[in-house]
């Protein structure tokens, strides 16, 4: 049976009697404990930077040339928290609630609860930090709304907000660098974690410039290493984003939570041909301004702006007249894909719809700064001028994004958008003190499955990677290392360093010796098109069925003809992306067969066979209120594990955005 | 926008490793996209390479949407190629006609030394960073963040300057390899905030220092940098940290 450690008493109180009663290390102490972070993002860069204030040895890794390239930098829209700044009736419940709620009831009330309390610490933190937050004309700082919620809590940096607040946590690592509290290791990617009498003491990793394999021991190791979006090849992740570091974890008996839980964003850049290597999201805050709609006639071909206001189907409008275009993204996903699939799509290819910014442009801004300038009558070209400065200000850098890649002007023609892979709910089990199921082994952020349960609300993994780091780590690791103060550092010729080096070496030795005739890119393809087509925004025990055994063919395939060229002694990145799509795709094995196994539908995992008459997302709370935690047992078998949810507060019912 | 097809001839410049000295290379590219990005134009060559077993070229890259700071190519004489505030992975083909030749090479300058082909080591301006890129607050100390108002003007500069992605093109294009845009953009950032006015001082001092330590050169204020950064930073930084600096010298207290 898992046990969430959860602790006891009423749910707001949970988090302060454990700092409360958790166990403490003391100053002198802290100075002889090592601690390894994989992964510089907003909870890597965060929790290292922390721990490292703290006084513990921190070994931090990175497999980019800089921990501030971590992808957390391109998260745009902003950073949600419970201040209620604008008086609109938020609160720590509220966002407690709307999370809950957002993630169709398959988180963990706790843990949620936690995330709600301390985003309040997290934007103090960052403004004292020196981001640069959006502030009004009084000095003070200003919100904007985002989808699943009905209050302004979300703080932001026009569309760059991850960036700011990576830079915030970046910033702060390397003054504990400077300090000498922190190592950092940049260009070295983790290969295996190594495991001493039970408990996680080290990794092994590569470093990519030299290729060499090095042996570095930590009490206690903490995965900080992202989601694995980039299992379906196109997403909106980094090139590098992979899922290694937590699947490593995962064989040396860490289960995996909820792997079929991924968010489809609904508003990115379509996918323009063959070529592409990547997709780029256009920020949720969009829609607070932007309107979402289709021509009402099935394949007009007429260019957007000629198309008359009453021939256009704002359909999010129409079917969630409460929430409009800002309902979760999975149900405005999935609302995207039905009607590109009804044939109302637009674009060359027919799968991409308008998000179209022209009547808040003119009607909200337009007339906003009008009537600041005193302008009576304003004309409509006026409106649109004026507009237009407002709209640069607010996502000024998305516009310009958008229209490099794609050569339109939005601020002159819709936006065409089509759902994309964006973020993982699913990811490493923890429990309530972010503890995998190895000891000492930690993951936080988006490497956990902990608070989002099986939709993220936007503006959320940002508030939930720094949490982590900032506020959740610092207290529940020290509860951990206290009962280690007199354990000295384990030399790394420990026969379970040179195992897992072995291993590592072995599995590199056996990669490159294949010497087939197809490369890892266009094997990372194929298995992106399986998982999509199947295992995406609509899945179907047929369909899941098929993409199983495919994906073992695929993996058959891969270990037999895949062509990886240059050196093991020396920086490969070919050997390095191979080793990630090995691991994608044993991941992919798994995600499917989670998929399948979860016969309901809820958030973002949509089950063909379980929806509401009018295509809603049916729950089955009698049979599937449970986090699904996997346990790897050999090649192609996993053991269930199932730790049931209860909701005191948040009671569960049919989700409504109507 | 108008879709077509393009050949090449790519001049690349390959270089086994740091110690090794390097050479260009010519390759043909043939069929490429308008709506190709430049780096998926380079990841087409390396599958090519790939497939007649040969080296393919190491360049860094990771967002792929112009915010990570990690691509970083010389082109055509230009970092990140012929478009205003762009990186190369946002530059797409459509700027190329049938028949060009593209030559690529890495940042040119001492402090970034080559790694492979177009991968240089930048971990100086984290060096700098580390140096007083930063206020020193420790997590937990935070007062509410609506305690201290922020006039909306510095606020605003001050993103302005904290929105360099540190990908070093003003470095390449400098012709003295000088980091001031770089530093200059940390210190407005951190000084135009009433959070980082404690340390302005020792700040630009130390920062400065680590610039001139690491083999940056000195600035003679050309504007190369400013016209070729990818977030449009502003030299009015570079003023700005002057100002800071000589501040620092002046005053005893």
């Amino acid at each position: 049976m898992l046990d969430a450690k959860i602790p006891a008493g009423l749910l707001e109180q949970k988090w302060n009697y454990y700092k409360g009663h958790c166990k403490l290390v003391n100053p002198a102490n802290k100075r002889k404990l090592e601690v390894i972070v994989v992964g510089t993002g907003l909870a890597g860069a965060s929790a290292a930077a922390s721990l490292g204030e703290l006084g513990y040895k921190v070994k931090a890794f990175c497999f980019q040339d800089s921990p501030r390239r971590a992808h957390s930098i391109a998260a745009q829209g902003g950073i949600n928290a419970a201040k209620n700044y604008q008086n609109d009736g938020d609160s720590v419940f509220r966002l407690f609630y709307d999370t809950i709620k957002g993630g169709d009831y398959r988180a963990r009330e706790a843990n949620v609860h936690r995330l709600a309390e301390v985003s309040v610490n997290i934007i103090d933190q960052c403004v004292a930090q020196g981001v640069p937050f959006a502030r009004d004309y009084g000095g003070l700082l200003n919100n904007r709304s985002f989808g699943g919620t009905q209050v302004k809590r979300t703080f932001y940096a026009a569309g760059q907000t991850g960036q700011q607040l990576l830079i915030g946590a970046y910033q702060a690592l390397e003054r504990q660098v400077a300090l000498g509290n922190v190592t950092m290791h940049s260009r070295h990617e983790m290969l295996e974690v190594v495991v001493i009498d039970g408990k996680a003491r080290g990794i092994i990793c590569r470093n990519l410039v030299t290729g060499e394999l090095e042996r570095h021991f930590g009490h206690a190791v903490l995965l900080c290493t992202g989601g694995y979006g980039n299992v379906f090849y196109l997403s909106t992740n980094a090139m590098g984003s992979n899922v290694t570091a937590a699947w490593k974890a995962h064989k040396k008996g860490a289960f995996f939570g909820n792997p079929c839980f991924t968010q489809i964003h609904p508003t990115c850049i379509p996918v323009s041909g063959d070529h592409q290597s990547k997709l780029t999201l256009m920020s949720e805050s969009l829609r607070n301004d932007g309107r979402i709609w289709v021509p009402k006639q099935k394949g007009d071909k007429r260019k957007p702006n000629d198309i008359p206001e009453d021939e256009r189907d704002y359909y999010l409008e129409r079917r969630y007249p409460a929430f409009g275009n800002l309902v979760p993204r999975d149900v405005a996903s999935r609302a995207a894909k039905e009607r590109c699939d009804a044939g109302y799509g637009v674009g060359t290819t027919g799968q991409a719809v308008y998000l179209d910014f022209k009547y808040n442009l003119i009607n909200k801004y337009g007339r906003a700064e009008a009537n600041k300038l005193g302008i009576q009558n304003p004309d409509t070209d006026t409106l649109i001028r004026l507009g237009k400065e407002v709209v640069k200000e607010e996502y000024g850098n998305l516009f310009d994004m958008y229209e490099k890649i794609t050569g339109e002007n939005p601020y002159e023609v819709p936006m065409r958008i089509y759902p994309a892979v964006h973020y993982t709910m699913g990811g490493l089990w923890v429990d309530y003190e972010l503890m995998t199921s190895v000891k000492g082994l930690y993951a936080l952020g988006e490497a956990n499955f902990s608070d989002h349960g099986a939709n993220r609300l936007g503006a959320s993994a940002l508030m939930q990677g720094l949490a982590d780091g900032y506020f959740v780590i610092p207290y529940t690791l020290g509860n951990y290392l206290a009962d280690d103060i007199a354990l000295k550092a384990i030399a790394t010729d420990h026969p379970a360093f040179v195992e897992a080096e072995q291993s590592a070496a072995d599995r590199i030795a056996k990669l490159m010796g294949i010497q087939g005739k197809q490369t890892v890119e266009s094997f990372h393809k194929r298995l992106g098109k399986i998982i999509w087509d199947k295992c995406g925004m609509a899945r179907s025990e047929k369909g899941l069925k098929e993409a199983i055994a495919e994906i073992q063919a695929l993996k058959k395939e891969f270990w037999s003809d895949v062509r990886i060229p240059g050196i093991v002694n020396g920086m490969n990145p070919e050997l390095d992306k191979a080793g990630r799509v090995a691991d994608f795709i044993e991941l992919g094995e798994l995600m499917c067969l989670d998929a399948l196994d979860r016969t309901e539908s809820c958030g973002g995992h949509f089950r063909e066979e379980s929806q509401t008459d009018e295509g809603e997302a049916l729950r089955n709370d009698e049979q599937f209120s449970y986090v699904a935690a996997w346990e790897h047992k050999a090649e192609h078998q996993w053991a269930l594990h199932k730790e049931p949810l209860t909701f005191e507060v948040a009671k569960p019912s049919q989700r409504s955005y109507k | 926008m108008e879709h077509y097809t393009m050949n090449l001839t790519l001049k690349i410049w390959r270089q086994q490793n740091t110690q090794t000295p390097g050479r260009f290379e010519t390759y043909p590219v043939k069929n490429i996209s308008s709506e190709m990005s430049f780096l998926e134009m380079i990841d087409v060559l390396n599958e090519q390479l790939i497939k007649e077993g040969k080296d393919p070229v190491a360049f860094d890259h990771d967002c792929r949407e112009g915010i990570c700071g990690m691509c970083s190519m010389y082109i055509n004489g230009r970092p990140h190629g012929p478009w205003q505030k762009n990186t190369t992975c946002q530059l797409h083909m459509r700027a190329y006609q049938d028949g060009d030749t593209i030559t690529v090479e890495p940042w040119r300058a001492n402090a970034f030394p080559v790694i492979k082909d177009l991968m240089v080591d930048r971990s100086a301006f984290d060096r700098i960073i580390q140096a007083g890129g930063y206020i020193s607050v420790n997590t937990g100390s935070a007062v509410d963040a609506n305690a201290i108002a922020v006039e909306k003007d510095h606020a605003d500069a001050a993103f302005a300057a904290a929105a360099c992605i540190g990908c070093g093109a003003c470095v390449a294009a400098c012709k003295n390899s000088s980091a001031m845009l770089f530093v200059s953009a940390k210190v407005s950032h951190l000084a135009l905030l009433p959070q980082g006015s404690p340390e302005r001082k020792t700040r630009s001092m130390n920062m400065v220092a680590q610039m001139d330590k690491e083999g940056f050169g000195a600035c003679t204020n050309t504007g190369a940098c400013e016209a070729v950064c990818p977030k449009g930073i502003s030299i009015e930084n570079i003023a700005r940290l002057n100002r800071e600096y000589m501040m620092t010298g002046l005053s005893d207290d």
